[in-house]
């Protein structure tokens, strides 16, 4: 069996909506990669200690709470700090406003994934741009 | 990475991660690495959680971690879940039960598909064990994939076995069955709170009446959820590996894991490097028409393809 690519799906902030997090993982799993998933309510600390632990190439964020212009650039920084950032690639997905989505991908975020995206977009985005 | 080597002597936690990451993908310079290393470990106490699926074994890993951090032990924690077999992907959710102990600095997380590997464990999970001892952990707990009945790798791999039941799973002859009832060293039964929890604890008791060994298994009722009964359970765990250390069978236990490790590298490098099957594919495909259609016979034909297979690498051998 070769590398399976892995990837850190999580819910960032406060909202307990993760039908669409389930979806994506499942997805992903189905396209052969290993899916780390964490669950509800993670700060970013928590998200970027797992990232590491867990040698991820991708960390893909759910968010649904309206909080994306705060917690994800948080994210992306301390995934900085860490000396990660060059080798995860890092994604959004959820209600996020066309409007943030260019400030967003300032600050670091390289795809943002809104709803209806079909699963398979994801995916190939994931295989065409890994860091490492 | 540059001078993982290293890297994984200062205790660097990227280093760690990217060593599971490169014994899991079997990278050969990870392996190098690991066999300058092996004499540098040895030093962790390993715990093995089993038990089948649902039974709580992560919460209860949470639990259990959280009291050795009060006794301030550092501790790694190995957590299998199972990949698919048809598309080799797979959802590794055990964290969900441990988010506290994410940003825990003494605590180090690492989830596995078992890719493949059938018995509860993956194939690079031992190779893990020795990344987290050099990283300084104390204790390492393994936790298996939720298992049927027979997936006992876990005794292979760990000094001691936890096995979780839950309440009413099924009577007294599953709790006689062999396999994997007959590798716990202690025994938690988690949900206690619900209905037929005495009834199973009997069921375990009556079969544990046979063990005629030194250490009889102990029988815990556990709630994980609400932390009841964990204090014990872990007092069981270190009396039983404490039993192990001054009975001089940790060492027993070690050799025979080891023994078993060894034979299983041999195996796998005959299978990879000797029996290569794009090299006996032609034959291969041959011998199994033959054998579908009833001329030939699985017995001979495996007999004939090894036969064939050695006499040509002996020659390559000899051209050497």
């Amino acid at each position: 069996m070769d590398k399976p690519i892995r990837v850190l799906v999580a819910k960032p902030g406060l909202d307990g909506h993760d039908r669409g997090a389930k979806v994506i993982a499942r997805a992903l799993r189905d396209a052969g990669m290993e899916v780390v998933y964490t669950g509800l309510r993670q700060t970013p600390e928590q998200i970027v200690q797992t990232a590491i632990q867990e040698d991820v190439d991708v960390v893909a964020l759910s968010i649904l709470s309206g909080a994306h212009n705060h917690l994800l650039p948080k994210i992306v920084n301390r995934l900085k700090e860490e000396g990660v950032y060059d080798e995860v690639l890092v994604l959004a997905g959820g209600v996020i406003p066309d409007d943030d989505i260019p400030g967003l991908k300032e600050a670091g975020i390289e795809a943002v994934f809104t709803p209806g995206t079909p699963t398979g977009v994801t995916i190939n985005f994931i295989k065409e741009n890994l860091k490492k | 990475m540059k001078d993982l080597k290293g890297k994984l002597i200062k205790k660097s936690m990227k280093a760690t991660a990217r060593m599971i990451t490169m014994l899991e993908n079997q990278d050969p310079s990870a392996i190098e690495i690991l066999a300058d290393l092996y004499s540098l470990t040895g030093n962790a106490k390993v715990i093995g959680i089993t038990g089948p699926p649902g039974a709580g074994k992560s919460t209860l890993t949470d639990k259990l971690v959280k009291g050795l951090r009060k006794k301030d032990k550092k501790v790694g924690i190995i957590a299998v879940d199972p990949t698919s077999p048809f598309s080799g992907g797979s959802i590794l959710g055990d964290r969900i039960r441990m988010s506290d102990l994410a940003t825990d600095p003494g605590v180090f997380i690492r989830s596995m598909g078992t890719r493949g590997h059938l018995g509860g464990l993956s194939k690079a999970t031992q190779g893990a064990v020795k990344a987290l001892d050099l990283y300084g952990m104390d204790y390492i707990i393994i936790e298996t994939v939720g298992v049927g009945q027979s997936e006992v790798d876990i005794v292979k791999t760990a000094d001691t076995v936890v096995m979780v039941m839950v309440p009413g799973l099924g009577d007294d002859i599953q709790a006689i069955k062999a396999g994997i009832m007959e590798i716990g060293d202690i025994f938690a039964i988690n949900k206690a709170d619900r209905d037929g929890a005495a009834k199973t604890h009997r069921e375990i008791a009556n079969m544990l009446d046979f063990v005629e060994k030194d250490w009889k298994p102990p029988i815990e009722q556990v709630v994980a959820l609400q932390n009841q009964g964990i204090d014990n359970l872990l007092n069981h765990i270190l009396d039983h590996l404490n039993y192990l250390d001054t009975t001089n069978q940790l060492i027993d236990r070690r050799i025979n894991s080891s023994r078993i490790e060894i034979m299983e590298l041999m195996k796998e490098r005959l299978m990879e490097d000797f029996i290569k099957e794009e090299d006996i594919q032609e034959d291969l495909e041959v011998c199994a028409r033959e054998v579908a259609q009833r001329e030939n016979n699985p017995y001979r034909a495996s007999e004939e393809l090894l036969k064939k297979v050695i006499t040509k690498e002996a020659k390559n051998y000899e051209n050497h």
